[in-house]
């Protein structure tokens, strides 16, 4: 007996289904035997926990200054000490955590969208595409913290300006990951079939081509959002980021700075803060890398 | 009689795995005298490789453990001290490889190359090295070799670059040179060329030769003796001329019948042997080649056979070859059902 | 070769054009009035009237951007007000210090990953390529102004083994002069460090599985020999890639470790410039770092022919 076109397609997706049970249930095996992805992944509840659980640890206010209560060292009081101001350096820590976690975030998900738009179109129009590189060749030619801190000269220090100069100063990286992905995708033959029967520009680009190049822009935007961390911390650090007495990372290390004599955890706790969160991001960036890109991680066995 | 350069004892290479220990080469043994050819053929896979890197214990001494004997000129290599490794390497027993292309080291000239293999062996000053190593280019057939020793590898032809691997090799004078598969990466024309190459310096310098290939044709040209290996074994050893005219083990039957001939009925479809090489991980109990032997029976899949010398310098590995014989060339019958 | 130098040159050309774009847009991205920004709040209509004429605000966009680009041509950055000396030659005289920390932090860098990423890569997946690995990790992912304040606090604070901060040139003596860079050097030349033992390794083990490894190793070429003279100076040219890509990334971090020891360098420079608004300063200073960024990577670039004929070759 033959079987009915309308058995076999219900067969066909059946199989469909069934093979896409199995490819998540691998991705999820993969990543649970992917020690730096597990342990990344690890570092950042332990940080996100820390963010939430932090405030009941405490009762102070990270702005609530006491003149009589400056420069204690850590203990049941205040677990973290207090700072120069008398201000508890738990809570500020912890509000630090937001602010800085909140700007790498952010600046991770302005970059993505733009870069993401760039590097489709650039890869995919050629005339644009010598313009645009050209552009973020120019961009990626200066340091990023030095663009940074001349951005932020020009703006003046106020958190979304750091979001802003960031964005700018980040975006060239993930349009030129979106960019070699999409290029590969591009060529391959049933993009070009699906020119030939006359599908849209717009169409190839977003719905063919964009899913292809999401792996390598979640990865890149890991480590955007890390190397977001590390840059805010500095631009505060040197006075043109985040203003005070808002308690970023950074902020906090500036004010250590002044006291490192005297109270070494001003610059310890911060300092840790911003070591795992980047630690944290840079493990899960690397396992996620090993997991999408099989030809990556043959190369490193 | 010639001297006795090599003899493999039942050589074993264990590999570590990630799936767990890998028997790449299980008990293989072979004689290999001065002035001899000695070829090991076999597919891809069947451990002739493994084999030829096992001699000079090349394969990474961490994953892999040797068991047997690998008698040079009656001592025991896998005895030896890594140093003492060193000295034999490239001055008593030297290699070819497969890929010329990827075998020199690119960013070092043919005559640094060259060279580096002399000082290493022998006493004598850069500039006699250099003169010497010209001597072996030109003696490769090199034109004009006192310009291309100063030539980087991706200067030269793949002919050429398998000449200087030639002249690398042979650059010592070693007694013994084992050339894995040195003509299957070349063109036709030049692989000719080369083979002839091999086999006068093989003359001039008397020296044993192992020559591992899958290709029978190479065997027919430049062997005297052949080894034929199937998953890690000796399945069929003999002299050139017995092989070809009366070929026991059904393997080798069909290997010979595979070849394309230029002669009789060239409508004849060529032959196939059905199926493909099991995984070393999934080794067959019995007879490796039951899986896919036309002949086998029960006492096939169920117990492997030994190597019996059938006459005088034939060994084969099979249960039924002498019906199989009987059976007459080119009309295989299945007797087993 | 000539050939190759000149289009590297000419492909240069496009790059600086946006890098000067960028620097000179960067006043115009301040809200409001640069000149009253540069300012402050306190300056009165006409001092803000005067200096909108001296930078030459008044005149139409292309037109000042003209004028800022022949400058830059004619080696012209500007002058800055507030030092009462041209942008150049604040530059030349802050460039000693981060000249020196930056260097001494890469040759620290280099000295000491390539070898452990050599180390690491022969002997892949035992415990000491592991903690190798897990160390440099760890080192990217600490910034360099961190390190440097953890370093203070424990061999200056603690241990008082080095000074916590300041700088002494060269001309105070050799001795004198590293003691002051030592901690610096340190700070700022561990993450490259990592980056860099980070791609030995993985440089490393691809080049050890290659066939011409097999072949000096079948030549009886002792196993110290492989690796250093056959197969370093091919893995050699992706290190060199990063080396070069990230000593940009090393000039300024210099900036910010600079601010963290006091070292009068390029990086104080900068950071008072933006405490001071001074524009011409902070514009003019990004410029050359940047140019001198890009100089590098052509340098490298042009190595590489040095160490691979093939590269050579195909540059013909």
């Amino acid at each position: 007996m033959q079987p009915s076109p309308v058995n076999q397609e219900l067969e066909l997706l059946t199989v469909k289904h069934h093979i896409k049970k199995e490819r998540r249930e691998l991705l999820f095996r993969r990543f649970f035997s992917n020690k730096l992805a597990l342990t990344g992944c690890i570092i950042i509840s332990f940080i996100l926990l820390f963010t939430l659980v932090g405030p009941l640890l405490t009762s102070h206010d990270p702005y609530e200054l006491d003149a009589k209560k400056r420069l204690i060292a850590p203990g049941a009081e205040y677990l973290f000490g207090t700072d120069n101001y008398g201000r508890d350096l738990l809570s500020r820590v912890v509000h630090g955590a937001k602010v800085s976690i909140g700007v790498g975030f952010s600046v991770a998900l302005i970059t993505s969208i733009f870069g993401m738009m760039i590097g489709l179109y650039a890869a995919y129009f050629r005339s644009l595409d010598n313009i645009l590189m050209r552009v973020c060749d120019g961009l990626m030619a200066f340091p990023a913290i030095l663009l940074a801190i001349a951005i932020m000269a020009a703006l003046g220090p106020r958190v979304e300006n750091v979001i802003i100069a960031l964005s700018i100063v980040f975006t060239p990286y993930v349009a030129r990951t979106v960019r070699s992905a999409a290029l590969v995708i591009k060529e391959q033959t049933y993009i070009e079939a699906l020119r030939s029967q006359g599908a849209s520009s717009l169409r190839i680009i977003w719905s063919n081509i964009a899913p292809n190049v999401i792996s390598p822009l979640v990865v890149q935007a890991t480590f955007i959002f890390a190397d977001s961390i590390i840059t805010e911390a500095a631009l505060s650090f040197l006075g043109a980021g985040i203003p005070a007495p808002a308690p970023s990372w950074g902020n906090l290390l500036y004010d250590g700075k002044m006291v490192i004599f005297n109270a070494w955890w001003m610059t310890v706790f911060p300092g840790v803060a911003i070591m795992l969160t980047v630690l944290g991001l840079n493990l899960f960036g690397d396992g996620l890398r090993d997991l999408l890109d099989p030809h990556n991680n043959k190369a490193k066995k | 009689m010639q001297e006795k350069l090599l003899e493999l004892k039942n050589l074993k290479t264990h590999f570590q795995t990630e799936r767990g220990v890998v028997t790449a080469v299980n008990g293989v043994s072979f004689t290999v005298h001065s002035g001899e050819t000695v070829g090991v053929v076999g597919e891809s896979g069947c451990g002739k490789s493994v084999t030829a890197e096992s001699i000079l214990r090349l394969l990474d001494e961490k994953s892999t453990r040797y068991e047997g004997e690998i008698l040079y000129k009656g001592k025991n290599l896998l005895d030896f001290s890594i140093s003492k490794m060193q000295e034999i390497r490239g001055n008593d027993i030297s290699m070819i490889f497969q890929d010329p292309m990827s075998s020199l080291n690119p960013v070092y000239s043919v005559g640094n190359q060259i060279v580096e293999s002399i000082l290493l062996h022998q006493k004598c000053s850069k500039k006699e090295a250099y003169s010497r190593a010209i001597e072996m280019l030109r003696l490769t057939g090199i034109p004009s070799p006192e310009k291309r020793v100063h030539e980087y590898p991706h200067e030269l032809s793949g002919g050429m670059r398998q000449r200087v691997m030639i002249a690398m090799a042979l650059s010592c004078q070693p007694r013994l040179l084992i050339a894995d598969e040195p003509t299957t990466a070349l063109d036709v024309t030049t692989q000719a060329q080369i083979l002839d190459l091999i086999n006068e310096l093989k003359l001039s310098y008397n020296m044993g030769t192992v020559m591992i290939t899958h290709d029978l044709g190479v065997v027919a040209e430049v062997c005297t003796r052949v080894v034929v290996m199937y998953l890690g074994q000796v399945i069929e050893e003999a002299n050139v001329e017995m092989l070809f005219k009366s070929p026991c083990h059904p393997y080798t039957r069909g290997l010979l019948k595979s070849i394309p001939k230029l002669t009789g009925d060239r409508l004849e479809k060529l032959h196939v042997i059905e199926g493909k090489v099991p995984t070393l991980h999934q080794v067959p109990k019995g007879c490796r080649f039951a899986p896919r032997c036309e002949f086998a029976s029960q006492k096939c899949i169920e117990q492997m056979p030994e190597l019996i010398e059938e006459e005088s310098g034939h060994k084969v590995r099979c249960w039924h070859f002498k019906e199989i014989i009987g059976t007459g060339e080119g009309h295989y019958v299945n007797t087993s059902s | 070769m000539k050939g190759y130098i000149l289009k590297r040159l000419l492909s240069l050309i496009p790059v600086l054009m946006v890098v000067s774009v960028v620097v000179f847009l960067i006043i115009h991205m301040t809200p409001g009035d640069p000149a009253s920004v540069i300012l402050g709040p306190e300056a009165s209509p006409r001092e803000v009237a005067e200096l909108r004429e001296q930078l030459g605000l008044n005149l139409p966009l292309y037109q000042q951007f003209a004028n800022w680009f022949i400058g830059i041509v004619q080696g012209d950055l500007g002058y800055s007000y507030f030092m009462s000396e041209s942008v150049l030659e604040a530059f030349v005289s802050h460039l000693g210090p981060t000249f020196s920390l930056a260097v001494l932090a890469q040759v620290f860098a280099i000295i000491l990953a390539i070898p452990l990423g050599v180390i690491a890569a022969r002997r892949r997946g035992s415990v000491v390529d592991q903690s190798f690995m897990g160390l440099s990790l760890v080192g990217i992912s600490v910034p360099s102004f961190l390190l440097g304040l953890f370093l203070i606090l424990l061999f200056a604070v603690e241990l008082k083994w080095l000074p916590v901060a300041g700088y002494k040139p060269l001309s105070n003596g050799v001795f004198l002069h590293l003691r002051y860079l030592v901690l610096p050097a340190i700070a700022l030349g561990a993450m490259q460090a990592a980056l860099i033992a980070r791609m030995t390794r993985s440089s490393m083990l691809d080049i050890l599985n290659a066939n011409y490894i097999k072949t000096a190793r079948s030549k009886g070429v002792k196993e110290k020999m492989i690796v250093y003279k056959h197969a370093l100076r091919n893995a050699f040219i992706p290190i060199l890639t990063v080396i070069g890509q990230t000593f940009g990334t090393l000039v300024a971090g210099a900036a910010v470790v600079e601010t963290v020891f006091n070292i009068p360098g390029i990086g104080q420079l900068i950071v008072n410039s933006v405490e001071r608004r001074d524009f011409a300063v902070i514009q003019g200073t990004i410029m050359l770092v940047a140019i001198s960024y890009v100089m590098i990577n052509l340098i490298i670039d042009l190595l590489y022919g040095v160490i691979d004929p093939r590269v050579r070759l195909s540059r013909k």
